[in-house]
């Protein structure tokens, strides 16, 4: 084939339902997923040639290549993080059609993350495996000291932010709630049918005090998402409005670690998500106002304001004012997460919030942004980020 | 990388430590088995002199190999600090407070700080290191207060 630069799109998105007991292997979830994501795009499994997870994703790429009967596999990459690795899925997916080398690449994250396992439970004992690839010394620096769960990591990483600028855990419970009321209108969602109070999410219990409640902290699920992405120019061709990937990238600077962060310069920043930023808004021409929705990794609460100040839509310590004054409702001067994200609709590890920026510039988003067009979406994983862009 | 697996006897009068030992790595041993004998030490490049934390192979400002182990003042400030209070952290019978520790020579750490109320607890607060023990018969450094 020859090279050259080709333009990337989103052409396919497929999701499984999103459970607390899928009943099934996480392979099956990973094949239901890929298939819903290349019968939305109109495109044969079969043709399927790039795919792309997580390093801690549990499903082979040749079991997986299996179920779908992928005739040719030219690529297979992993990226390392956990969450923090979700935009840079679309990050390697877009570079690989961007220098002509695949023309259908696949992204998958599936899981039984609540059913199989649970990432929010204690370990019992120092055998854990400690392993590379996921970005964090945690295990090997927090443990001994009770900082057991992702939670206890996060707030800690929060602490110093909400101390500096006097965020409090009240402060936070507008997030939740403009979250939840997202996730009570999408069918998708846990939390569908069930919008909350500020003062539920007062009401509810200490998970990191004084930071975090359980309302300020992501679902435990099951399920799988899966994107399809290719040419642009193909995928003007398929079923579905394609979405331009108009830039995406993936910034880990000096001292930065995945969750126990603890060890860059300033503590009340998030230099990984400014440095994704820097990237993002270089490579693309375009600004935080030019965007009209974002898709924040919200394992917890804190971590929208701090990616909110990192990607420049607000100053340093001023996103709780912004949140508390509607910025992130559908009127707002940025819509956030409007599937409910990770706290309201799903943890699927970030990808199910990604695939509600490609409805959003399709228009069909069950909390559809309609007092403007969707031209721009910045979706975010603090490590990584990527711009949609309606083609 | 290895276990701790050491297993002598505690002594008998005292409650045998729940807390969790640390999972020990080839380039952090110096620091755990230090810690063992309540000593509080850290990692310093032998040609720039500059301190890291976590510990590492190669000084990422000169790229010496040559490390030197040399002893902390114990002397710090809380950075931040949490109280995990669901689920409660395993081996822990009351929560303990997590803290990240700024130390003097300019290095942080994840550590407890013990001896003080839930209601005490600042950032900011000046610590100094104390030692508790571990599961395995080993020990871990934390901080307490510093007058």
């Amino acid at each position: 084939m020859t090279r050259k630069f080709t333009d990337a799109a989103i052409a396919g998105i497929g999701q499984t339902e999103f459970s607390k007991a899928s009943g099934r292997s996480e392979l099956q979830l990973a094949a239901e997923c890929a298939k819903a994501a290349c019968d939305d795009a109109g495109i044969s499994p079969h043709d399927i040639d790039g795919m792309i997870t997580f390093t801690i994703d549990n499903s082979d790429e040749v079991n997986l290549a299996r179920c779908l009967g992928v005739k040719d596999l030219a690529y297979t990459t992993r990226i390392p993080g956990g969450g923090a690795a979700a935009a840079a899925t679309i990050y390697q997916a877009m570079a690989m059609v961007n220098a002509g080398l695949c023309n259908n690449v696949l992204i998958w994250r599936a899981m039984n993350e609540r059913s199989q396992y649970r990432f929010g439970q204690n370990p019992q004992q120092q055998q854990m495996q400690y392993q590379s690839g996921n970005g964090t010394g945690s295990l090997l620096w927090c443990v001994p000291y009770g900082a057991m769960t992702p939670a206890s990591w996060g707030a800690l990483q929060a602490a110093r932010y909400m101390h500096t600028y006097g965020v409090t855990n009240r402060d936070l419970a507008y997030i939740s709630v403009q979250q939840r009321a997202y996730a009570a209108k999408n069918p998708a969602a846990w939390f569908y049918g069930k919008p909350i109070t500020i003062e539920d999410h007062q009401n509810s219990k200490w998970i990191q005090e004084p930071w975090l409640r359980l309302l300020d902290c992501c679902q435990e699920s099951d399920g799988g998402v899966a994107i399809l992405v290719t040419s642009l120019e193909r995928a003007r061709d398929l079923k579905q409005p394609p979405v331009k990937i108009v830039g995406a990238t993936q910034s880990i600077p000096y001292n930065v670690e995945v969750i126990s962060n603890y060890y860059h310069e300033d503590l009340t920043e998030m230099p990984e998500a400014k440095g994704v930023a820097k990237r993002l808004w270089a490579m693309t021409g375009l600004k935080p106002s030019d965007m009209q929705m974002a898709a924040l990794y919200d394992a917890f609460t804190p971590h929208v304001l701090l990616q909110l100040e990192a990607f420049g839509f607000c100053k340093p310590g001023e996103a709780k004012d912004f949140v508390k004054g509607g910025g992130m409702a559908l009127d707002g001067a940025l819509p956030v997460n409007t599937n409910g994200g990770l706290t309201g609709e799903a943890y699927i590890h970030g990808m199910n919030s990604m695939i509600e920026g490609v409805r959003q510039i399709r228009g069909s988003s069950y909390n559809q942004i309609t007092n403007k067009t969707v031209e721009h979406v910045l979706i975010s994983s603090g490590m990584a980020g990527a711009v949609l862009e309606k083609a | 990388m290895s276990t701790p697996t050491d297993n002598a006897p505690a002594a008998s009068a005292a409650p045998k430590p729940t807390r969790i030992p640390p999972i020990v790595t080839l380039d952090a041993k110096f620091f755990w088995d230090a810690a063992d004998q309540e000593q509080f030490v850290g990692q310093k490049c032998g040609d720039c002199g500059l301190f890291t934390f976590p510990p590492r192979p190669m000084c990422p400002q000169c790229f010496s190999l040559n490390r030197q182990i040399v002893p902390l003042s114990g002397r710090g400030t809380v950075l931040g600090w949490t109280i995990p209070r669901h689920p409660q952290p395993f081996g822990f019978k009351e929560s303990p407070i997590v803290a990240v520790i700024q130390l003097e020579e300019g290095i942080r750490m994840v550590s407890n700080v013990v001896g003080i109320g839930y209601d005490e607890i600042k950032a900011d607060m000046p610590v100094e290191v104390a030692f508790e023990p571990t599961m395995n018969n080993h020990k871990v450094p934390v901080f307490r207060p510093r007058v």
